[in-house]
Formats: C-alpha cells, sequence, structure tokens
C-alpha cells in the first residue's frame, strides 16, 4: 500500500520532517553545468518539492552531503586543538539506488577498512536515512546499474516518485508513517518502489581470476590511448559516488600571530590528478595518464571486490556524463572484459 | 560513535641531536610508547603547515619516549627543524604493521639499509645487538650516499664490535679502507647468504629502488622470496586506512605496512 500527495500536500510533510532532518535532494543550479549555457543538478538543501530534479539524473553524487570536497575537520588556537563542530539534526537524502549503494561502498572505506571507523565520517553518516528515488524505467542513457548490479536498493526509509504534479510514496520504516498521518485515509494508492531491471547500456565486467591475468592486465596495451585522451582533470573522480580519496592539509590565519590560529581541512584528492602519490624528497609514482587510468579503473571493477567483496563501481555513467574529453567507462570496462578473455586465452594456449 | 582518534596529542621534546647536515634525532615523550613496535610510523603535526609520517627509529617503554630522525625536505619538516628541546610537537600514532621480533629469533639475520633506510630498521637492530644470544648470526649492510650523510655513525661503530657491519658509499671520499659502491655488490659476499636457508631472514630498507634490486640480488643468491622483508614508503595523509594515497591494488600500506614480506607484495603494481 502506498500513498498519492500532491506536491502542496507533499511540501507539508517536508515541512514537517524539516523539525527534525536537514532535507537534501538533488536541485538545479542555472547555468553552472558542463557546457556553455547548460544547468547543473547537485546536491543541496530542500524546503518543497519543487526544489527537487526528479526528470534528470544529477550531475554531481550525493557523497558530497557526507564528505564534502573541503571539510574543516579541527581548529588550532595557542597551542590547543579542537574538532569541528556538525549540526545536531538528523539527515534525509532524496537519492537514487546507485547513490545509496555508492554510500555502501563509501561506508567499506570509512567504517570498515581499519578496526576504527572514521569519525569525520561516521558523525554525519550516523545520522542518514534516503529517500529512494525511483528511476525512469531504464535510468538513462549512460547508466549501467543492472550491469554493476547495483540497480536495486531496500536501504530507504521512503521511497518516491514523481508525475509531475504528485509524488507516489511507499512508507518503508514506519517511524515516517506519523508525518503523514493526515493522508493515510483519503490519499492511499497502489505503489512500490520499482528498480530499473534493464538499461540501455549492457556490460560485461571483466573477471579477473587469477594473479597472473591481472599482471597482465595491467600491462595490456589497452592503457595507452589515455595518454593521449585523458588530460588527468580528475573530473571523474570528484563526481563519482564512491570516490573517497582526500588530502589533509593546514591553513593559517595569520603568518605573524602570536596564537598560532589556523585550522586542518580535508579536501577531496584524485588519483588522477599531479601530486596525489608525491613524498617529500622527490619519490612519485604513475606519472602518466595511462598509469593512472588503469589505477583507477581496477579499483574500480577489481581491488575493491578483492578487499570487500562488493565492485566498487556502482554504473552511475557519471564520469561518462562528466568527462571533459568524452572518455567513456564504461568502453573501458568492455575493453578491459575483451582484453581480460584474450588474456585467459593466451594462457589456456600457453599451458597446452 | 568511536572516539576521533585523528586528534593529535602534544608531546614534549626531550633532545635534538643534529645527525648530517639536513637530518636531526628528535627524542620526545609519548604517552602510548607502550603500544610501539619497531619499524611502525607516526604522524607528526606542526600546526598551521600539515601532517607528515615518520618511522620511529627507537623507544624506550621504561622511560617513556621515542625517536625518529627528519630529513630537512618538505613543508613540515623544514617547520620542525625550527622547534627545541622543550618545545611540544603534535602527533598521532604509532602506525602500521612492523618488524616482528619473534620472526627473526634463532636465525641467521641480515638488515640492509639505505640511507635514512636504516632510521625504521634502528630500533630491531639495537634489539639484537642488546639480544646478540637471540639470533645464530647478525650481518649488517649500509649504504649512504657519501661520509657525510652516514647517519648514526657512533652506534654503527658500537654495533661493529659485536658483528660483521659493510658500510659502502656512492661517491668515494678517498679515506683508506674506504667501501665504495651499491649494496647490491656487497650481497654476494654476505655469510647469511651461505647458511641453510630455513633458519635465514633477510630485510631490505630503503629507497624503492634499492630495496628491488638488493631484494633481487639475495633471490639470485638463493635465498627465498618469503624470507626477505622490506618497509614501503608511500605517501600518506591519514595514516589509518582512509585517505586512499597509500594503496597499490587492494593492499593499504598504512594497514597492511610498511612493513611486508617481499613474496607478498612482489606482485603489486603502483
Amino acid at each position: 500500500m502506498g500513498l498519492q500527495l500532491t506536491n502542496a500536500q507533499f511540501n507539508q510533510v517536508l515541512a514537517r520532517l524539516s523539525a527534525k532532518y536537514a532535507i537534501y535532494a538533488p536541485k538545479n543550479f542555472p547555468l553552472e553545468g558542463r557546457y556553455s549555457d547548460t544547468d547543473m543538478v547537485r546536491y543541496d538543501g530542500i524546503t518543497q518539492v519543487e526544489d527537487i530534479v526528479f526528470e534528470r539524473k544529477s550531475d554531481m553524487s550525493a557523497k558530497e552531503i557526507v564528505t564534502p570536497i573541503n571539510e574543516t575537520i579541527m581548529f588550532f588556537f595557542n597551542g590547543q586543538v579542537q574538532e569541528s563542530k556538525i549540526p545536531q539534526k538528523e539527515i534525509l537524502i532524496f537519492a537514487r539506488a546507485c547513490d545509496i549503494n555508492g554510500f555502501k561502498r563509501l561506508d567499506d572505506i570509512f567504517l570498515r577498512n581499519s578496526e576504527t571507523p572514521d569519525y569525520y565520517y561516521q558523525r554525519r553518516r550516523n545520522k542518514i536515512k534516503f529517500i529512494a528515488i525511483e528511476c525512469p524505467s531504464q535510468g538513462w542513457d549512460t547508466c549501467f546499474c543492472v550491469s554493476t548490479q547495483t540497480n536495486d536498493t531496500s536501504d530507504y526509509a521512503l521511497a518516491v516518485k514523481s508525475t509531475g504534479e504528485s509524488l507516489k510514496i511507499e512508507i518503508k520504516d514506519q517511524e515516517f508513517a506519523e508525518y503523514f498521518a493526515d493522508f493515510a485515509q483519503n490519499s492511499t494508492c497502489q505503489y512500490q518502489y520499482q528498480p530499473v531491471l534493464e538499461n540501455e547500456l549492457k556490460l560485461t565486467l571483466p573477471v579477473i581470476n587469477s594473479q597472473e591475468v591481472l599482471t597482465r592486465l595491467k600491462n595490456h596495451p589497452m592503457w595507452k590511448e589515455y595518454n593521449r585522451r585523458c588530460v588527468m582533470c580528475g573530473s571523474c573522480t570528484v563526481n563519482c559516488p564512491t570516490c573517497s580519496c582526500f588530502t589533509t592539509y593546514d591553513v593559517k590565519f595569520a603568518t605573524d600571530s602570536e596564537t598560532g590560529a589556523g585550522e586542518r581541512r580535508r579536501m577531496a584528492a584524485s588519483c588522477h590528478v599531479d601530486g596525489f602519490t608525491d613524498m617529500a624528497g622527490g619519490h612519485t609514482f604513475r606519472t602518466s595518464a595511462a598509469e593512472r587510468m588503469r589505477f583507477k579503473a581496477l579499483h574500480k571493477v577489481h581491488d575493491h571486490k578483492q578487499r570487500f567483496g562488493d565492485n566498487m563501481c556502482v554504473g552511475c555513467g557519471r564520469c561518462d556524463d562528466r568527462c571533459p574529453e568524452h572518455i567513456s567507462f564504461s568502453s573501458m570496462i568492455q575493453k578491459m572484459h575483451t582484453a581480460v578473455e584474450q588474456i585467459k586465452q593466451e594462457l589456456n594456449h600457453d599451458s597446452k | 560513535m568511536t572516539a576521533n582518534n585523528l586528534l593529535p596529542i602534544n608531546c614534549e621534546i626531550l633532545a635534538i641531536t643534529k645527525t648530517t647536515a639536513i637530518e636531526n634525532l628528535y627524542r620526545v615523550r609519548f604517552p602510548h610508547v607502550d603500544k610501539v613496535h619497531n619499524g611502525q610510523f607516526l604522524q607528526l603535526s606542526v600546526p598551521g603547515f600539515g601532517e607528515c609520517a615518520i618511522s620511529i627509529t627507537d623507544f624506550s617503554v621504561e622511560e617513556q619516549w621515542l625517536e625518529f630522525l627528519i630529513r630537512k625536505v618538505g613543508l613540515v619538516t623544514n617547520q620542525i627543524f625550527n622547534l627545541n628541546v622543550g618545545d611540544y610537537l603534535p602527533m598521532r600514532g604509532p602506525y602500521g604493521k612492523g618488524f616482528q621480533i619473534a620472526n627473526y629469533e634463532g636465525k641467521h639475520l641480515a638488515i640492509v639499509a639505505g640511507g635514512s633506510g636504516l632510521a625504521p630498521v634502528r630500533s630491531l637492530i639495537k634489539h639484537f645487538h642488546a639480544n646478540p644470544q637471540d639470533l645464530k648470526s647478525f650481518e649488517l649492510l649500509l649504504g649512504f650516499k657519501d661520509t657525510d650523510n652516514v647517519i648514526f655513525k657512533s652506534e654503527i661503530a658500537e654495533w661493529e664490535k659485536q658483528f660483521p657491519v659493510i658500510v659502502t658509499v656512492d661517491n668515494p671520499s678517498g679515506a683508506p679502507d674506504e667501501k665504495t659502491g651499491l649494496v647490491t655488490q656487497y650481497v654476494s659476499g654476505l655469510k647469511t647468504i651461505k647458511q641453510d636457508m630455513n633458519s635465514v631472514e633477510v630485510v631490505i630498507v630503503g629507497p624503492p629502488r634499492m630495496m628491488e634490486f638488493t631484494a633481487k640480488e639475495f633471490i639470485k643468491n638463493g635465498v627465498p622470496p618469503e624470507k626477505i622483508w622490506v618497509s614501503f614508503e608511500r605517501r600518506m595523509s591519514c595514516a589509518v586506512g582512509k585517505c586512499g594515497h597509500c594503496r597499490i591494488d587492494e593492499v593499504y600500506v598504512c594497514l597492511e605496512g610498511p612493513v611486508f614480506n617481499y613474496a607478498a607484495t612482489a606482485h603489486l603494481f603502483d
């Protein structure tokens, strides 16, 4: 059983929710898009349904709510250190299945990659509940979430589908029922969240089943084309829902200050961008675009899985949407698959 | 919620010893010294400038101090050189997997260090220098750029009294009896490689290329890769497996390293 509310009715619900929750959703930012005269859709706080962009996939992922591009983590003053504070409110995020599954990958890194969860990630993550946004039946042209098996999710409190003037709503977490009590009698409808079951784009992910296959794939000539094509700007990693690398750096408020007042920040980092591996003294690793592409691509469809069991890539296609050089990650996955199958045949041949 | 383990703690500088023209040895009072293992590292902070990962070169649980060697080469280390005895240096750690003493006990051990690579193995050397009965034999092979860059000279002189130490420099000074050239050319002359390989362990620490070629030299001389131990150095920003800078394939150097078994890392590919 679901509910169908007009946008105006749902706005009443949002108003009530906003007493307890900071509510985030994909929102339109006119003329801030990738190309001239295009809009940008990214996450921001919202107060009404009309703020939410349902008809387009957001350019940026929802990760910025929990891992902002730039975040102050502590302050320094007179030899003392104090951690930064965040707002007390709980957090609700309108997100698609790819983004919600993206958070599972962020959880792998920030909560499960060592005995100690990351304090700064966890303090926001603990406050989050999701409102799943139902996608168009096949998603969009660059989506391949079915191929990455991240098309569905059960990690939501509410799910919604916009019809334009109204919203169909599934209430999964009964804690939220009270917010809809006024409409429970007269607005019922048959609605249950439906995942995308087929994308236009269908990929076969590479199955790297031995160390030898992996080593040969790393040395495969397929990576060379990216030396000429990739400009190492890191755009793909900025809007990827699962790229989580960051660099810590300090800022001093005044160079001549007696108090040493300043702060420590985290800034999003990218393995495509110069400096990512630089060490004091001049050592550096992976200087070419091809090496960096290989490093990222294998992380997305192999390395993370080796460590945590799930592939990192959630098939949202935002890297393809965002690349200024029109490099397609989905094409790259196909090339990796083809290369891996070819390598396996070679190895089979060698062993005979 | 777990506690915030990224907040540094202020540690008093107890002593500063000038080691070379660009390297100082710092001794600080460290409250969690009981948690330290040989070969681990710390994240040092200079508020307003940043953090850097530095190996622990020695420590004393009884006296509550630890030492690290700092080369003046970067934003943070330049600032550390402005500090004096009695000043406080914020830090967090210790981090990473170090050398397991038990793994080397009762064995023929050779340690090869290149340049400041001696720093992370110094406490291990000092441990066996103080407990020679715990090893069947012990050899040291140390390479430096030139005589001026030899670190821990007086300690090396002490070690030499107890077990064989080869010190070689890349750039000869012309002094008599000076050994010159890369460490790799001295590997085949070590006694360790003539022993039963079941009771041999080799530790190699230095710049990436030095470790790679030295390990290959030992393997060429019959030492199995699983008997070789190396310590990796990578860019680190968090030191606790979150920031991603030190990752190689599915391995995080800050968590699974910096000390690795060579056989287990031979496939890793930056």
